[in-house]
């Protein structure tokens, strides 16, 4: 186990090191000269805009400038906000914690739905259940978060005055774009779930288990779940980025303070520095999750440590 | 010799029943699949509305009007006006060749360079296939939207670049089809004899590989086109993508939010067309995956 985790590990240096080269290009391969993104896309005199390239050191050779940025990177120092002036590393620490719980409580939502449907949906199958369960799937994955969230802000806010529409702190705030964020994945899931379930109970051992007496209830949860799980554990780890990605997209229009929506504000003021924070951040904070994701499926099935 | 690609598809043999062909044969199945059928007939109803929206629209869907802002659904007006007067109708017509075209495109820059990165991978192995499933590594670290993002940020938000971002983006799924195949067929027995009668690794790779995975990526680009679409209208609605006053279903979506409380309909109608596409795909997307290869289900 610790050879995996070590083998892992090492993995991760050469995408690390891919992450920042391509965060640091972003900046480089944007139309224009940085100087006038730095000094905020105000016209200026030849002298001026090669007297900032000097104090930014924009002058020196490229890998001389990358390795500079991934030096301060690797202790935390990620430059700062051209509009606030502040670090970006402080910036983005300050609002992650609502990124995080927004992402966890969609996580645990579609984990929740989406098993339960795809159990019920194998286990019902053919059965009024069953068409109900992979409707909602199909609508679920068709179904883009914005306009989930849309819909969902103008019937429970609106339309129903139950819920605040944007905004954070409290379960309130955190139902529906948590719900919106959620649907999705669990729509995936349950698609995946019943599909699994359904090839686990034609397998010999299942038949075995029902022929020799077993009640129902412990062939499904003891035999047929605990490997059926096995697919939906890695397509949780996927989801996972999904979620991270669609909640971009859903705290904007919750107005909700995360990381996605403080790097959509950042493009849009090309505020870029801190664009290039959020960005390295977030796919550095996926890469370390997914390794953790990994690590634990390798520890409860032996079989992924010997591939 | 290349095996036709007629008899074997995926290195399966396809029962000959009644001599039909395996086209013939995929579409009897299509035909035989609700959701196929369902999802087939919305897509070419709303492609066909799509196409046809300069006979069809019934006003102009960038002039504005302003004696009728934000006017409710009506004889009129079917979908209702946004705050400039403008027939949602209309721009939703209009619109949707973008929001449409933007997934097909998006899907044919992934699945062409996708296919052939994974193909050279697949085929050359060694350094070549661990240098392109790192670069593919590279990609799955930016999670779901993020990339295109930050890729739309960098180059700018235009309508190719946004073609190109999200196309950028779905190229490891490719990829990962296209290798797989290939592992698996390169050591059989008709891309052996291939090589002995002397063809070039291009001939074998393009010739007698390629068609064999074309029942895979039939079902992978069309549930593409599908999250192309999502992906796309998404940076849109972000202003990242195609910019008002041109139609564009996400974009009219992000302008509907801003009136959502009082006019419902100037977000709902656009949001809509866009659910009602994509769950045509998909549902065309499933029954061709029965059709052609079950083995594919989720």
């Amino acid at each position: 186990m610790l050879r995996y985790i070590i083998q892992r590990l090492l993995q991760l240096i050469p995408i690390l090191i891919g992450i920042s080269v391509l965060t640091f290009l972003m900046l480089h391969l944007i139309p224009g000269d940085p100087v006038l993104i730095f000094a905020g896309d105000k016209p200026m005199t030849e002298e001026r805009a090669a007297e900032i390239r000097h104090q930014l050191g924009l002058d020196r050779p490229l890998w001389v400038q990358y390795g500079d940025y991934a030096a301060h990177a690797v202790r935390g120092d990620l430059g700062r906000g051209l509009r606030s002036q502040r670090p970006v590393l402080d910036s983005i620490l300050e609002v992650a914690p609502g990124t995080t719980q927004l992402t966890l409580a969609a996580l645990a939502l579609a984990t929740i739905l989406g098993m339960t449907l795809g159990i019920l949906a194998a286990l019902a199958r053919g059965t009024w259940l069953d068409t109900a369960a992979m409707t909602f799937a199909i609508l679920g994955v068709s179904m883009p978060v914005f306009y989930s969230s849309l819909l969902m802000i103008l019937l429970f806010s609106f339309t129903l005055g139950w819920l605040p529409a944007t905004g954070q702190g409290g379960v309130a705030r955190l139902v529906m774009p948590a719900t919106a964020l959620g649907m999705i994945s669990a729509a995936v899931l349950a698609r995946l779930v019943r599909s699994g379930m359904l090839a686990v109970l034609r397998q010999e051992y299942v038949v075995t288990a029902r022929a020799k007496g077993l009640a129902p209830r412990v062939v499904v949860l003891r035999h047929a779940l605990k490997n059926a799980l096995i697919p939906t554990i890695t397509m949780l780890g996927l989801q996972l980025g999904a979620l991270l990605g669609g909640a971009v997209v859903t705290e904007t229009i919750f107005s909700r303070p995360g990381v996605g929506r403080l790097a959509v504000d950042a493009i849009l003021s090309r505020d870029f520095p801190l664009v290039q924070g959020t960005v390295l951040f977030t796919a550095v904070a996926y890469v370390l999750v997914n390794l953790l994701v990994d690590i634990s499926y390798a520890a409860i099935d032996p079989r992924v440590r010997y591939q | 010799m290349r095996e036709p690609a007629a008899v074997r598809l995926r290195g399966r043999r396809w029962p000959a029943r009644g001599g039909r062909s395996p086209a013939r044969e995929i579409l009897r199945r299509l035909g035989r699949s609700r959701s196929a059928l369902v999802g087939g007939a919305l897509l070419l109803a709303i492609a066909l509305a799509v196409i046809l929206a300069p006979a069809l629209s019934p006003y102009n869907p960038i002039k504005a009007n302003q004696r009728s802002p934000l006017d409710p659904p009506s004889a009129a007006h079917l979908m209702g006006t946004d705050r400039f007067g403008r027939d949602i109708l209309s721009r939703i017509l209009w619109g949707g060749r973008l929001s449409m075209s933007v997934g097909v495109v998006a899907v044919g820059i992934a699945a062409c360079s996708g296919v052939v990165l994974g193909l050279v991978s697949g085929y050359y192995g060694r350094r070549t296939d661990v240098v392109i499933m790192r670069l593919v590594d590279l990609l799955l670290a930016f999670p779901g939207i993020l990339l295109a993002l930050a890729i739309v940020a960098t180059l700018g938000a235009t309508l190719p670049n946004l073609m190109i971002a999200v196309g950028i983006s779905a190229i490891p799924e490719y990829v990962r089809v296209a290798r797989g195949t290939v592992l698996s067929l390169k050591e059989r027995e008709f891309v052996l004899a291939a090589r002995v009668v002397g063809c070039s690794d291009q001939t074998i790779i393009f010739r007698h590989i390629l068609p064999n995975i074309t029942a895979p990526l039939t079902v992978l680009a069309t549930l593409g086109i599908a999250a192309a679409i999502i992906t796309g209208s998404a940076l849109s609605f972000l202003g990242l993508g195609i910019r008002p006053p041109t139609p564009e279903w996400g974009n009219m979506l992000a302008e509907g939010r801003e009136f959502l409380r009082h006019a419902w309909w100037v977000a709902f109608f656009p949001g809509l067309a866009i659910m009602l596409a994509v769950l045509s795909i998909n549902l065309l997307g499933d029954g061709l995956r029965d059709a052609l290869d079950p083995r594919l289900r989720p």
